[in-house]
């Protein structure tokens, strides 16, 4: 659900990180952060436990070009992955404009994969939205581990009709490979979705 | 027109009034008007040292986190709550589950007049608020439509430019 502030001339868009624990979206967050012109990004946050896993959600503002003098703004938060944390996620979903489903790549990860898509239809489903309707791409992270499942055996449990965009990523290297990809194909989607309901 | 919260400038104009008044009367520090889904609205008083798109983000999730926490007691919601610090305290209102009123003050002012002066200005508030969703809600009314024109090109190279 965009934000319009016509006063303002603010247009804000809420993009939702979301994927089993420890799957890296803390990891993508960081390193959009990094890779992003200071002038173009607010400070980042981070609600973390002391062993610095997500307790809450991380948070990261970023400013876009402006649209027709309308100032846009990208507001990327994602959710702890841990399963007991279903209440937090299901908080954080309201109002998001796209969502970003990161799948850990490893074997083991594969059952930790399906529930936590399962849990993000429940939560979209909850909030009234439709995921073959919302803007959504999944990205497999974690390419670079020599426990990676190939893409194919990833694709077939999470995106088995190739409904949604997918990318290879892994956000931990320096250079990042597939995280900025990954976040340019929701924000073009939430994009044209606005302008088909303009 | 395209779907989601909107905020139009003459409710906007009416909030910050009531904003500005009230930090006034409550002899507030700030105000801070924000969506529950974490946008800030508008904004009065001293707010030149606070990072406000983060602490409305954090306002935000903490009111949701409040709002959680009472539905696992059975109640439908705690529509105001209140953190006391050792020099700055805020006072958090719930509007109609659309809006959160968020005033901060320190020892120039007091909970009591904090409450009592939020009554009105929740009051007046809600009317505003009314006002803007049955305006969402007139499919007559016109606003100059953002995304009409804009070209896949144009929608491309926003996007890449940014990253």
């Amino acid at each position: 659900m965009s934000f319009i502030n016509y006063a303002q001339r603010e247009i804000i868009l809420k993009i939702v990180y979301y994927g089993p624990g420890l799957c890296g979206k803390t990891t993508n967050i960081k390193h959009i952060y990094q890779g992003t012109n200071p002038d173009a990004r607010g400070k980042l946050v981070n609600l973390e436990t002391q062993q610095e896993r997500t307790l809450f959600f991380d948070f990261l503002p970023l400013s876009l070009p402006e649209i027709r003098g309308f100032k846009t703004r990208l507001h990327l938060y994602s959710v702890p992955g841990q399963v007991f944390y279903s209440k937090s996620r299901r908080l954080i979903m309201k109002g998001a404009d796209g969502v970003i489903f990161i799948a850990d790549s490893q074997r083991a990860r594969r059952e930790a994969n399906r529930i936590s898509m399962e849990d993000l239809k429940e939560n979209l489903d909850f909030h009234g939205y439709d995921i073959d309707k919302i803007p959504f791409v999944i990205q497999y992270n974690k390419r670079d581990l020599d426990s990676a499942m190939p893409v194919e055996e990833l694709r077939q449990d999470l995106n088995p009709e190739e409904t949604y965009p997918d990318y290879k990523a892994c956000a931990i290297a320096p250079e990042g490979p597939g995280v900025f990809e990954t976040l340019k194909s929701v924000v073009k989607q939430i994009l044209r979705e606005l302008k088909k309901t303009s | 027109m395209v779907s989601g919260q909107v905020i139009y400038e003459e409710e906007h104009d009416r909030l910050k009034d009531i904003c500005d008044r009230l930090v006034r009367d409550a002899l507030a520090k700030a105000i801070f008007v924000i969506d529950t889904d974490g946008q800030l609205v508008t904004e009065t008083g001293e707010t030149e040292d606070i990072d406000t798109t983060n602490f409305a983000s954090l306002i935000a999730g903490s009111t949701a986190a409040t709002g959680g926490i009472a539905d696992m007691l059975g109640e439908d919601r705690f529509p105001v709550h209140f953190h006391e610090g050792d020099q700055n305290h805020i006072h958090v209102s719930v509007i109609q589950d659309a809006l959160i009123l968020v005033v901060i003050f320190d020892d120039r002012s007091s909970l009591g007049l904090v409450r009592l002066r939020v009554k009105r200005a929740y009051r007046e508030m809600e009317n505003v608020l009314n006002n803007m969703q049955n305006k969402q809600e007139d499919d007559d009314h016109e606003e100059p439509d953002i995304f009409d024109d804009i070209s896949e090109e144009e929608l491309d190279d926003l996007v890449n430019d940014t990253f």
